[in-house]
């Protein structure tokens, strides 16, 4: 009984109460800006559901949300100016906006930019991609009532805004239990946008429910390996473990196990084999654009994340979990690249194909070196692009029942529409990693960081992967150009202005990244985390 | 180390008999009075078996959306309970995050209430 330790006056928390001095925490508002306009944006959009009759929601959420993302891209750029190069630590240390926090930030509003104008599209889908009352039981009479109705489910722009909040949250979280309140934000969205298709609804809930059900135990991987660190650190702040991994004889099993299982959870939400499982059916069965969403920003945030997790908690015990993560990116990369070749599906390949694509992220991210940093940061922000423009392009290929996603429906495609064909094929080529494109780029500079520090074998596995994946991005092209089309084969939707520009969007970064990437790799390079 | 331990051990032996007293003890203490709400799996709600006939077996929805509703505004009263006690230390910073908190929670219960999540029916 001696030794249970009871709260005294001695201890800070109870003696500041007592004295009446709760000390106010340090709030740097101004960088976190982008954040509160971001999630003040998200609570306007509820009062918007709340007291906007029906027929004027759309245009005054799709206005909402455009603007709070602009005004959060211009809040952003006015601090960057100013902020220190060490970065600052704000609300009492949980956050910490330094240069790859504002890096992140701004590849995320760009990117959610692009996926809100997906979203709010009603052109391609004849009211939206979304259905109107999900809570119409699917398949009914009222179903097909509403399947051919104009209207859709405007929450999905409060969601979106509240699942971005999140994802911000979570790349600049200073503390482990910042980020599992970050994560859920950015994951309960989610699992409800991803249910709200309007077509193919079975599916669609499908999905829903199990990233829901999936997503909670990889949560509860993330808390168990909190609870692990707290009880090996005494503290969930990534600064404090890394001191306590530092200079200690205490046993390492808490730290390992803690690490593991808070990888578990981080991997998870990176869509990293063999924790992939999810992706496949949750990228086909949810909405195009909640897809192209998930594709371009959860993993901006995942491996935001785990970049500050490994570089600034673990970063003095990284000869240690190393070897695991090797392991873990190798298997993503073969699950990837080996099962995107069967498939026969554009959305499940282009889910195999993100998931190839997270094992050659995971090298940059346990490089650990600056160059490891800027070049995993880069190689986000040119994925993202990429994988949004093509998810949006996937969304444009219809016949009467919806999307056309099965690939035998592809084939000849270049003959009914060569502009989307040429798209398509230039995205899949930046994919692939073909010069001229940001995905080789992007692939250079993470494949050099991890040369530089060693990592040769991964490498040249990374490379043979690569080679693989090139094969089933190719026969898509060869599909669309040296086939003959079927006779009742689908029809390629013009797509209105918001489609429109976000496809114009991803081309032009994907171009731009490609041939004058010097200016987004200083960007990313520009300074490390706050330790 | 360990010894920091036995009181969680003796708790959880201190339960175990505990649990093992009352249900020895209830037959022979307790007045017997039998009724049908006894032989219920619950003595009060609605019988999760056998289902309903009416709606093909499946409970209302509503019971499940009013659950819901009760834990969101459960936990904010969770929330006021330890803010009201140390009021007096966190001072006004306190009361404006608390009041934000307040109005966070009245955005949701604003859309619950005008798109009709608080009527039976």
């Amino acid at each position: 009984m001696s030794t249970m330790v009871l709260p005294t006056a001695a201890d800070p928390a109870v003696s500041v109460l007592a004295a009446g001095l709760a000390q106010v925490p340090q709030m740097d508002y101004r960088a976190v800006l982008p954040v509160l306009v971001v999630l003040g944006a998200a609570c306007v959009g509820v009062l918007f559901e709340a007291f906007l009759p029906r027929p004027r929601r759309w245009l005054w959420q799709v206005a909402l949300t455009v603007a709070a993302l602009l005004a959060a891209g211009v809040a952003l750029y006015a601090y960057l100016g100013d902020a220190p190069a060490q970065g600052v630590k704000t609300f009492a240390g949980t956050l910490s906006i330094d240069r790859p926090a504002l890096f992140l930030w701004g590849t995320l509003l760009v990117l959610g930019l692009g996926a809100v104008l997906l979203i709010a599209d009603r052109s391609v889908e004849p009211g939206g991609y979304f259905v109107a009352q999900a809570a119409i039981r699917p398949g009914t009479q009222q179903d097909r009532a509403q399947a051919a109705g104009a209207n859709m489910h405007t929450e999905v722009f409060p969601l979106a805004l509240f699942a971005l909040g999140g994802m911000m949250v979570f790349c600049a979280a200073n503390d482990l239990l910042t980020m599992f309140v970050a994560l859920e934000v950015l994951s309960l969205p989610l699992y409800l946008l991803c249910g709200l298709a309007r077509r193919r609804r079975l599916l669609s809930q499908e999905s829903a429910v199990k990233y829901f059900l999936l997503g909670a135990f990889a949560s509860a991987f993330f808390l168990y390996g909190l609870a692990l660190l707290y009880g090996y650190a005494g503290s969930v702040k990534l600064a404090d473990i890394a001191a306590a991994a530092g200079g200690t004889n205490r046993s390492d099993t808490l730290l390992f196990a803690g690490l593991g299982l808070l990888a578990v959870g981080l991997l998870f939400k990176g869509s990293v084999g063999p924790f992939h499982t999810w992706t496949p059916d949750v990228y086909q069965g949810a909405p195009t654009p909640v897809t192209a969403f998930m594709a371009a920003c959860t993993k901006v945030a995942a491996f935001g994340g785990l970049l500050r997790v490994l570089t600034v908690a673990f970063k003095a015990t990284s000869w240690e979990w190393r070897g695991v993560l090797w392991a873990v990116a190798i298997i993503s990369m073969v699950i990837g690249a080996v099962l995107g070749l069967t498939q026969r599906d554009v959305k499940r390949m282009i889910a195999y194909s993100s998931v190839a694509h997270a094992g050659f992220l995971l090298i940059g991210a346990i490089a650990l070196t600056e160059q490891g940093l800027s070049g995993t940061m880069f190689y986000l922000l040119a994925y993202g692009f990429t994988t949004l423009a093509a998810f949006a392009v996937v969304g444009l290929v219809r016949t009467g029942e919806g999307e056309a996603t099965h690939l035998s429906q592809w084939a000849g495609l270049a003959k009914r529409s060569p502009l989307l064909a040429g798209v398509f094929t230039f995205l899949l080529l930046s994919l692939a990693g073909i010069p001229l494109t940001s995905g080789f780029v992007g692939k250079f500079v993470v494949f050099s960081a991890a040369l530089a520090d060693g990592m040769a074998p991964l490498v040249v596995i990374a490379l043979v992967m690569s080679a693989v994946a090139a094969f089933f991005y190719l026969r898509v092209i060869v599909l669309m150009y040296f086939s003959e089309p079927a006779a009742d084969g689908p029809t390629v939707t013009v797509p209105g202005v918001f489609t429109a520009a976000a496809i114009t969007l991803g081309v032009l970064v994907t171009l731009l990244l490609g041939v004058w990437p010097a200016f987004a790799l200083d960007w990313a390079g520009s300074g490390g985390f706050a330790l | 180390m360990l010894q920091s331990y036995v009181p969680i051990l003796l708790l959880f032996v201190l339960a175990a008999l505990f649990a093992l007293f009352s249900v020895t003890i209830a037959p022979y203490v307790g007045p017997r009075r039998y009724n049908k709400a006894k032989l219920d799996a619950y003595e009060c709600g609605i019988e999760p078996s056998p289902q309903p006939v009416v709606g093909g077996g499946r409970m209302p929805v509503a019971y499940y959306l009013t659950a819901m509703l009760f834990i969101l505004f459960d936990i904010e009263m969770v929330f006021l309970y330890p803010f009201a006690v140390s009021a007096d230390a966190l001072g006004l910073f306190g009361l404006v995050e608390i009041a934000l908190f307040i109005a966070t929670v009245g955005f949701a219960y604003a859309y619950v209430w005008r798109r009709g999540g608080l009527d039976w029916n």
